[in-house]
């Protein structure tokens, strides 16, 4: 390969096509860290990355570079990805997008970040995310970007006066934009699949507790997981393979579920899969170019071998409320740390213990999570959990045995992501509510611990991108993998670039 | 019932949290919109239904691990306080409590 050719296609190779040519010394680690930085400084007016270190990057390139040159190289030896800013990381700074964390530097790698390390991946910084990972628009963002003075939304790609999506829009925008290869994210509502869709990329959320939420900055612990986004399910099957494997001595939820290759079974054929299409996921709230979308892809697996099954998942409505009592009690419980005292800000004034703890957490945290936690601490005060709190337990219980009831007749649960494609910037205004209810094709799988799977399928308003939603039973990753990859055979949407890209 | 601004007063000093008085204006009407799409999860009949906290456990037992009670971490002291806002020789120091 010759010099320009390496420079004007590497952007464009995805995680699977660099660690070939890597393995084969086509190009470098360092070359390709180098790249890849080199594409990030100059897309800084995007906002995706908050944290950005060349050396610390070209330093871990190198040691990739020693380990292919030794012959003992892991898999994904030199290929370099982006970390959401919600994983801890000793290499670069960590601030889940607040200020209450500015300059927090962690002793410990979290264990997805160390997994994938020990896979050979390179770091190529920190990805701009929703503050506390709580947001659907990657708007509420408290610390700068790389290489900007104060703290931006981050923009979609597509069209920078849209939204990404979020919480992890920075690794949206940055994976879409080929400012990196790959990105990890977390998904507590759909924090994965939506940006994902809005940005048209491929991301997948595991089953709840096959990734380690150790060294994830927590926000709603029975919810949070970790997953992949990059450009293919090819890809995101990759790097799922070596983030999930159970971390029992430090996450107490993490399953005792061995690690899994979840590219074994990528070709398998899609003859006579059943997918069940919910009626309440193509209401009269989803917008025609979506639907319209949607229904293409579905025509599409019809043609690739696949039956298309009635199913019915009646409490869809329900999940938003059951969502944000449970994230918000859970969320208002896990803050509680942050308090002035161990690490992170502490205001500069105050009369006592009580008054510092109540200013620090009054500068330290932005709007939405204030409310969050406000929401929070009322389902969880004395006379109240019950009628909140435990019923929203309850109707959770009945949310999951609805997909188990679905799953009788399906073997994958197919719709769209989101009512709409990605909205304009500051459209949703100061209404957090319109935010909560765009939420709701994704939210019933994370209360229920579902595997779910965003793929591209296309183009609806405004020319933006399309996922379409597949949702498998517990531990059926492979599957979705499976579905979203042989989709990717037979057609090219997850391989369109932004114009200008 | 909605929330009154006295609610907001008390669950703020519950969460430790100051409020600026626009922002606590600002946080009842919010609070009750989105209080508002409670109310239909509160109609539900849930009966004998029991909650679920870790959702795996919608298809079967899931018992909480522990690990053996033995000391199993390095000493990380220095880099465990290098992030926080005030230590004196090892020590988290706070604003006097007792006087």
């Amino acid at each position: 390969m010759s010099d320009l050719q390496k420079t004007s296609e590497l952007h464009s190779m995805g995680v699977a096509g660099l660690a070939a040519a890597l393995a084969a010394r086509e190009v470098s680690a360092v070359e390709a860290a180098r790249h890849f930085l080199a594409r990030i400084h100059a897309g800084e007016a995007l906002g995706a990355f908050v944290a950005v270190d060349d050396e610390a990057t070209l330093a871990q390139a190198r040691a990739a570079d020693a380990r292919i040159a030794a012959g003992d190289a892991p898999a994904l030896a030199g290929v370099p990805i982006a970390h959401k800013d919600i994983f801890v990381t000793t290499d670069f700074p960590t601030t889940a997008g607040s200020r209450m964390l500015a300059g927090y530097r962690s002793p410990f790698d979290a264990t997805v970040v160390r997994r994938l390390a020990e896979a050979g991946t390179v770091t190529l910084g920190k990805l701009s995310c929703d503050e506390f990972a709580m947001g659907s628009a990657n708007e509420n963002v408290a610390v700068p970007a790389a290489g900007q003075d104060r703290a931006v939304p981050v923009r979609n790609p597509w069209d920078r006066d849209r939204i990404p999506g979020g919480s992890s829009g920075g690794s949206a925008a940055a994976v879409a934009a080929r400012l990196a290869p790959a990105a990890t994210g977390t998904d507590t509502g759909g924090s994965i699949r939506q940006p994902a869709s809005f940005c048209g990329i491929t991301g997948i959320k595991p089953t709840y507790g096959r990734a380690s939420r150790y060294g994830m900055v927590a926000f709603a612990s029975s919810l949070d997981q970790a997953g992949p986004m990059a450009r293919s399910a090819e890809d995101c099957a990759l790097l799922l393979s070596a983030m999930c494997g159970p971390d029992p001595d430090r996450d107490s939820t993490s399953l005792d579920r061995p690690a899994e290759d979840f590219s074994r079974t990528l070709g398998d054929s899609l003859d006579g899969l059943r997918i069940g299409v919910p009626a309440e996921f193509l209401g009269d709230g989803v917008a025609p170019g979506v639907r319209a979308a949607v229904d293409a892809a579905l025509a599409e697996y019809e043609r690739l071998g696949a039956k298309r099954v009635a199913v019915t998942l009646p409490r869809t409505e329900l999940s938003i409320p059951v969502y944000y009592i449970l994230a918000a009690a859970e969320a208002s419980s896990n803050l509680s740390r942050f308090d002035g005292v161990k690490f992170g800000h502490r205001a500069a004034q105050y009369k006592d213990l009580a008054d510092m703890y109540a200013r620090t957490r009054e500068e330290g945290f932005g709007d939405e999570v204030k409310r969050r936690i406000m929401i929070g601490t009322y389902v969880l005060s004395h006379g109240y959990y019950d009628a909140y709190y435990l019923q929203a337990q309850k109707v959770r219980r009945l949310i999951a045995d609805d997909f188990q009831q679905a799953f009788a007749q399906c073997d994958v649960i197919a719709g769209p992501v989101a009512p709409t494609v990605a909205w304009k910037l500051g459209e949703h205004g100061d209404d957090p509510v319109a935010d909560y209810l765009a939420d709701i094709f994704t939210l019933p799988a994370s209360l229920a611990g579902l595997p779910g799977l965003s793929v591209p399928v296309g183009t609806g308003e405004h020319g933006m991108p399309v996922g379409l939603q597949l949702i498998g039973n517990y531990f059926g990753e492979a599957r979705l993998l499976n579905a979203a990859h042989r989709f990717q055979q037979a057609t090219d949407w997850h391989t369109r670039a932004p114009q200008g890209i | 019932m909605p929330l009154q601004s006295s609610d907001i007063t008390r669950i703020a000093a519950l969460a430790r949290l100051r409020l600026a008085p626009d922002e606590s204006t600002r946080m009842l009407g919010q609070l009750n919109g989105f209080f508002d799409l409670v109310e239909t999860m509160r109609a539900v009949d849930t009966a004998g239904v029991e909650p679920l906290a870790h959702p795996v456990a919608a298809i079967g037992d899931i018992a909480l691990r522990l690990r053996d009670d033995v000391a199993s971490e390095p000493d990380a002291r220095d880099a465990n306080q290098r992030s926080a806002p005030a230590v004196e020789r090892g020590l988290f120091l706070v604003p006097k409590v007792i006087e």
